[in-house]
């Protein structure tokens, strides 16, 4: 018994210490009063300063943020009205393609998204002129394209638990369908439209590859300022960038998870308080 | 709450002394039709689920479809909510033809087997959707809530979720969601098949006065035939997409006029034969293995028809002495199973020609040991007035 508590704390700290480890060192080295990564100097907050006065950062940084949500936004807007008609059109021939269809980008790798979304915009611009140049408008349009489909991926399934008989029973009651789509259908999906909305800001936070493809000249999002950053050299400033975006998430995390700890107690009670 | 039930029992009485012939018509026949729906048929795929059906549903009453599971009488109560589009055929309500409108344009409302209470609305809100969506002004709907959640009971659980009430309560919201818009008919879809047995019981007499006091016409679909039995004024049962029988719940129990009806509603001894014998008072029927049993004349049969011979388990008498008269059957045979249910016990008694005749009988007197037991030789015996002769 005793050997096999061991075996299990080991394999449990080698987990951890393997997810972890790169991210707590990351972290430490933000206060390095060194320049040099592998070299402990003394503690210093040196580098959030030199990052608070880099321009560049701070505007990828917000650049990426606003992308992140006007494209997050969107999405969820169109992956919710996908969602909404796979599951509201019946059967119909060809419907398993067509949810197949929505799904496929999931599984896109991003290569030949971003590839494809660039040669359609450098089609475009040839034949109607349209977008004049690539930027910020285009890196919007290529998120909102690839999220859209996580979007309704969660909204769908979440849909499909849906018990079809709440909003006949709204209709029945005298509520216009689109009434109930309002009153009824949203309201029981939106934990799902959340989830999805935070999965596409992740998601175009997160890109690098293809903001890559589709951006042009002037538009640059956080994760290609730091890639492009580090590739001539790793520069502590970003470890500091680092450190406070995984501070910031974090903290949203926990509050999350209390928030919703505490919302399930209150409701345990609540239930058994009926009793 | 005033319980009409004396006046109830005392229609069943009537029906049940007058039989057959009146029962038909209790509503006047120059009355009007609330419902009528005219040769209603509904195809899923080129199977007619509901065929070509026909059927009058008079103001204030509640009407109980019964059936078996997929014999299309929800598929029959969603084409009246509006929710199934019919192939063929229209339903009229209040002299209106309804056929083409979308469920919320039509004056009726329906409650489902899963109650379908808005999980994301309290008690009030759920109640008060209705009337919002009719555009009634908040005071009067504030009043129209507080007034039928008192009707329900359910007064003190306005702020409720849905997650904090029981089965029975859900159920209570869910008929007040649908009454408080003052339906011209309510339909309910199997709407106690949810609650267990002792509350299904209460709740089938609260629904009836409920209906009885805002006299809204009820049609109730169910496969429980004790449930539409006790709740009906009428009674249709349904098999395979069309009407067998339609009657009051004592026309169509003591009066089956086929065998489907009489063996689906409630359990009864079949004995299959041909009629050998009319005589003036009675019929002699030869049924090979249970010998000849004797009926009251039937209309239409003759002499040389084969029929069907339906006598309900608890009309029949079990003793150990055998009883004969002019117009009683005796049947001997031997005790093989019993079944005790407080109440009353359920013989199965072979006879000797080992066909099997099941009895009810009522425990009327208190005993430690059953009367009867297996192995017990008994005479089972029953008067020919309970001899149902069935010719389909």
């Amino acid at each position: 018994m005793r050997q096999r508590s061991t075996f299990l704390f080991t394999t449990l700290a080698f987990g951890y210490a393997f997810l972890y480890l790169p991210i707590v060192i990351l972290m430490v080295y933000s206060f390095n009063d060194s320049r040099i990564q592998s070299v402990w100097n003394g503690f210093s907050l040196r580098w959030y300063s030199s990052l608070f006065n880099n321009a560049q950062v701070i505007d990828a940084a917000l650049l990426s943020l606003q992308i992140a949500l006007i494209s997050a936004t969107i999405a969820t807007v169109l992956g919710t009205l996908a969602g909404l008609s796979m599951t509201h059109m019946g059967r119909f021939k060809g419907r398993l393609l067509f949810t197949g269809l929505i799904a496929a980008p999931l599984i896109m790798p991003e290569v030949i998204t971003g590839l494809s979304l660039l040669l359609v915009f450098v089609s475009t611009e040839q034949l109607i002129g349209w977008p004049e140049s690539r930027g910020t408008m285009t890196i919007i349009i290529a998120h909102i394209t690839f999220s859209m489909a996580f979007v309704a991926v969660i909204v769908q399934s979440r849909l499909s638990t849906v018990d079809k008989s709440l909003e006949e029973a709204a209709m029945d009651l005298g509520g216009r369908p689109y009434r109930v789509a309002i009153d009824i259908t949203l309201p029981l999906i939106a934990p799902a439209m959340v989830a999805g909305w935070l999965l596409a800001f992740t998601l175009s936070l997160d890109d690098l590859v293809i903001a890559s493809f589709v951006s042009g000249p002037g538009a640059s999002t956080l994760p290609m300022v730091i890639f492009s950053k580090v590739r001539l050299g790793v520069a502590p400033d970003i470890n500091a960038l680092a450190t406070l975006i995984i501070t910031v998430v974090g903290i949203g995390v926990v509050i999350a998870g209390f928030v919703m700890q505490r919302r399930e107690r209150a409701r345990i009670t609540e239930y058994k308080a009926t009793r | 709450m005033t319980i009409p039930m004396n006046e109830k029992i005392d229609n069943l009485q009537d029906d049940a002394t007058t039989g057959n012939a009146q029962t038909e018509n209790r509503h006047d026949s120059k009355a009007q039709p609330f419902i009528r729906i005219e040769n209603l048929s509904k195809q899923f795929d080129g199977v007619a689920v509901v065929d070509s059906v026909n059927l009058d549903i008079y103001r204030g009453e509640l009407f109980a479809i019964l059936g078996s599971s997929g014999c299309g009488k929800t598929t029959l109560l969603r084409m009246l909510a509006g929710f199934e589009t019919p192939s063929t055929g229209r339903v009229v309500i209040d002299g209106i033809d309804i056929t083409g409108l979308p469920p919320y344009q039509r004056p009726v409302n329906m409650m489902v087997q899963s109650y379908a209470v808005f999980p994301h609305m309290t008690v009030e809100k759920n109640v008060a959707y209705g009337l919002k969506k009719e555009g009634v002004d908040k005071t009067r709907i504030g009043e129209q809530v507080a007034q039928i959640l008192s009707l329900v009971q359910l007064s003190g659980y306005e702020k409720r979720k849905p997650h904090q009430l029981s089965g029975g309560q859900l159920q209570r919201v869910a008929l007040a969601r649908a009454l408080v818009k003052k339906p011209k008919v309510l339909l309910l879809d199997e709407p106690l098949a949810a609650l267990d047995k002792k509350l299904r019981e209460r709740t089938q007499f609260e629904l009836m006065n409920i209906q009885d006091e805002l006299g809204i016409t009820f049609v109730v679909v169910t496969h429980d035939q004790e449930e539409a039995m006790n709740l009906a004024t009428r009674i249709a049962v349904m098999d395979d997409g069309r009407f067998v029988q339609t009657g009051t719940p004592t026309h169509v129990y003591e009066y089956p006029t086929n065998r489907f009806v009489a063996d689906f509603v409630g359990t009864t001894n079949m004995f299959e034969g041909t009629v050998s014998q009319i005589a003036n008072e009675h019929l002699l029927i030869d049924t090979g293995d249970f010998g000849v049993i004797k009926a009251s004349p039937t209309p239409g049969v003759n002499e040389g028809n084969q029929v069907w011979l339906a006598v309900r388990p608890e009309k029949i008498t079990i003793s150990k002495e055998s009883i004969t008269s002019e117009t009683t059957t005796c049947i001997k045979g031997v005790v093989t199973d019993l079944g005790y249910y407080g109440n009353r016990t359920i013989y199965r008694v072979t006879t000797e020609t080992s066909a099997v005749i099941e009895i009810s009988a009522q425990n009327q007197f208190r005993a430690s040991e059953p009367i009867l037991d297996s192995e017990d030789e008994v005479f089972v015996s029953w008067d020919l007035a309970n001899s149902i002769v069935l010719k389909e």
